[in-house]
């Protein structure tokens, strides 16, 4: 009998996965991208898994730059998800002008995005899911969660947007974590009436140290008992605000997923799933320390990887985020073993797939309240406005520029968070795009004073927060944006150590350590905030301006080793 | 002394984020264990500890120690101004000898536990706790 490991090479070597490769070459040269080729999947095994994560009620198609700076903490530097540019290119065997290296990297987005347009929209994924039920009926469809937040849509209705799409979709299991800042009693009275399950293993009670949301959900597939473990975001009360659902406790619990595994394994799971928003590098060691995962579906940082990477005998799997990508995951599992799989990271290429008329009229429906609000143009952008990184992308520093003019501050702070989506040079910047980076339940801009030292405390505490050599104590998000402040970052040096060379630009003079700094942020997880809500003080600004053309940061400098 | 606290946290830390072996630590708490161990060998034994690995509350963050046959176990916050917390005594007809309560932290630490044997041996554990400021989750 062949060995679950070899078969496991075997499947590497030769499955779809270096198929779909080839094609995407084959599509590069001929300069097009078909629906047919984007859902082509020979059906395998009895079970199909549909992943879906971190889409941030992103319910029409986006323009989306993956990261240019992804380094992760030193010890898993270089491997995936860390990978850019042309390094994730060469990793995975992608042609630089191909359809795929487009919608997973950031070189020439500007270029390749005029050729292949945006990508995401929910009517297109549901395309795509109906597409995978035709093959497989009882497929089952599993959201990561972060859901529920990230529009003005979503932030207006309390994230009914989102959940009566997410209904209509026919999800079958999701874990959160930006749910919760809707605070938790609309939580649950969402839960109360959601048509599926709501799991978080790791949400408890503070009073009694209880557990709070299903555990788990088994689901019969195929003649195969599947569990699906849920696992929220285990920092949730430390990355957001906890006054916001004050009764809620998360953490990893590492020692209760492994009792839940062997609890489902108990009750004859032939196949065990945990649905994560952990983030990829924590995914990575839980799924190294706790035994008995067949596949962990990651959430959480946003990663899109076109092959499953393996731990032990584990497959994670990252969908990426916006709506961006679907996975489709089939899988053999005979004997309460899995025995194979065929995996396909399917892009949601928005000008390829034809949009589901049903979702589409859905979602207009769902926009029609605001669409006047919505589609208001701002100003227009001459440069390309994106995000996503380690640092301050282009967005990030235009909203910084904003806070220093409209509150009159020397330095700017603002979060680091992944979500966002991009402008091309060119586009207009409508309301929705200022929400899209701006949309939450705590957006209130504060100006205080804070001295050099507490600037550089909190720079350390974040950059620890990214850069712990331990997954486990990394918090997830990127390091804050700052505006008006140029610094120097060792980001393998240990915490104290890391941030140096603070710099106040307007002067040019070094941050003194004992000077007060006037400084605007928003995003506080602190109760009680004042100030005007971000999307106002953005939309002023980028109003004055008319249009705006803001060049890459080149005032945080980086060093590793 | 020259080396400082994180170097300290970083060679107790190896990946792990409980150990159950002896490791380095502060002479404060050096001094803590002496005075519960009165001196004696500490050795390898089922001590454990739960706790968060960033605490979602510095003011109140939940740990719990168990070892099954100690007579008792002592934590200790050696961060905190005040680092003993508590120490726990177990009778012989104890079902559980395990012990939950919730410490307040002055800073990132080591929470270190003590657990006195029936022999008069002692075990020693520890768990790194970090206290952040919180924030920028995304």
């Amino acid at each position: 009998m062949i060995s679950r490991r070899e078969f496991f090479q075997a499947s590497l070597a030769a499955s779809a996965l270096i198929g779909a490769q080839g094609g995407w070459s084959r599509l590069a040269a001929q300069q097009s991208v078909h629906q047919d080729d984007l859902l082509r999947f020979d059906t395998f095994g009895n079970v199909s898994l549909i992943h879906i994560t971190d889409i941030h009620a992103q319910l029409k198609p986006v323009w989306f730059r993956e990261a240019s700076v992804k380094l992760g903490a030193a010890p898993v530097r270089g491997q995936p998800p860390h990978l850019v540019g042309q390094d994730f290119l060469a990793h995975y065997g992608l042609d630089a002008t191909s359809a795929m290296a487009h919608a997973l990297t950031h070189d020439d987005f500007v270029a390749l995005g005029r050729a292949y347009g945006r990508m995401g929209g929910m009517d297109r994924v549901a395309t795509i899911i109906n597409a995978i039920r035709a093959d497989r009926p009882d497929a089952l469809l599993l959201d990561g969660g972060d859901t529920w937040h990230g529009s003005m849509t979503a932030l207006r209705s309390n994230g009914q947007d989102m959940v009566n799409v997410m209904n209509a979709l026919g999800v079958d299991a999701m874990t959160s974590h930006w749910e919760f800042t809707l605070g938790a009693d609309r939580v649950d009275e969402i839960v109360a009436d959601l048509p599926f399950a709501f799991l978080g293993q790791n949400i408890f009670d503070t009073d009694w140290n209880e557990p709070v949301y299903d555990p788990y959900r088994m689901f019969e597939r195929g003649g195969v008992r599947v569990a699906v473990i849920g696992q929220a975001f285990p920092y949730t009360p430390i990355a957001n605000p906890s006054w916001m659902f004050p009764g809620l406790s998360f953490g990893i619990r590492e020692q209760r997923m492994q009792d839940m595994v062997n609890e489902v394994r108990a009750q004859g799971a032939d196949l065990v799933v945990v649905l994560s928003h952990n983030g990829f590098d924590v995914d990575r060691q839980m799924a190294a320390r706790v035994q008995g995962i067949d596949i962990v579906l990651t959430g959480h940082t946003h990663d899109a990887l076109p092959e499953p990477l393996l731990v032990g005998q584990t497959l994670l799997i990252a969908s990426g985020s916006n709506g961006k990508f679907v996975t489709r995951l089939d899988l053999d599992v005979r004997d309460g073993r899995m025995m194979g799989f065929r995996h396909k990271l399917i892009p949601v290429f928005a000008d390829v797939i034809e949009p589901d008329a049903d979702m589409a009229a859905l979602i207009d429906a769902e926009r029609a309240p605001y669409l006047d609000e919505l589609t208001e143009i701002v100003g227009h952008t001459d440069s390309l406005l994106y995000r996503r990184g380690n640092f301050n992308g282009t967005w990030d520093d235009l909203i910084c520029n904003a806070l220093i003019q409209e509150r009159d501050a020397e330095i700017a702070l603002s979060p680091g968070v992944r979500w966002g989506p991009s402008l091309m040079p060119g586009d207009a910047i409508t309301r929705e795009d200022i929400y899209n980076m701006t949309a939450m339940s705590y957006g209130q801009v504060y100006r205080r004073e804070m001295t050099g030292a507490q600037l550089h405390g909190a720079l350390e505490d974040i950059a620890e927060n990214l850069f712990h050599p331990d997954p486990y104590f990394q918090q997830g998000g990127d390091m804050v944006r700052v505006g008006g402040l140029g610094y120097r970052i060792a980001v393998d040096a240990p915490m104290g150590e890391r941030i140096s060379g603070m710099v106040h630009l307007a002067s040019g003079d070094p941050i003194a350590m004992d000077r007060a700094y006037m400084v605007a942020g928003w995003a506080s997880v602190n109760e009680g905030t004042q100030g005007p809500q971000i999307w106002d003080v953005v939309e002023s600004y980028i109003r004055a301006q008319g249009r705006v053309s803001v060049p890459e940061n080149t005032t945080i400098e980086v060093v590793t080793g | 002394m020259t080396y400082s606290r994180r170097r300290t946290l970083a060679l107790g830390l190896g990946g792990l984020f409980v150990t159950v072996v002896p490791m380095r630590v502060s002479a404060d708490a050096q001094g803590l264990i002496a005075a519960f161990t009165g001196g004696a060998e500490i050795v390898e034994g089922a001590l454990h500890i739960t706790a968060p690995e960033i605490a979602e509350n510095g003011n109140a963050v939940p740990v719990t120690v168990a070892c099954p046959d100690a007579v008792s176990i002592r934590i200790l916050a050696p961060a905190n101004p005040n680092p003993e917390v508590c120490t726990v005594h177990f009778g012989p007809l104890a079902g559980s000898h395990s012990a939950t309560t919730r410490i307040r932290m002055a800073e990132t630490m080591d929470v270190i536990a003590l657990a006195e044997m029936p022999d008069g041996t002692f075990v020693q554990a520890a768990a790194n706790v970090r206290v952040t400021i919180g924030g920028c989750g995304g």
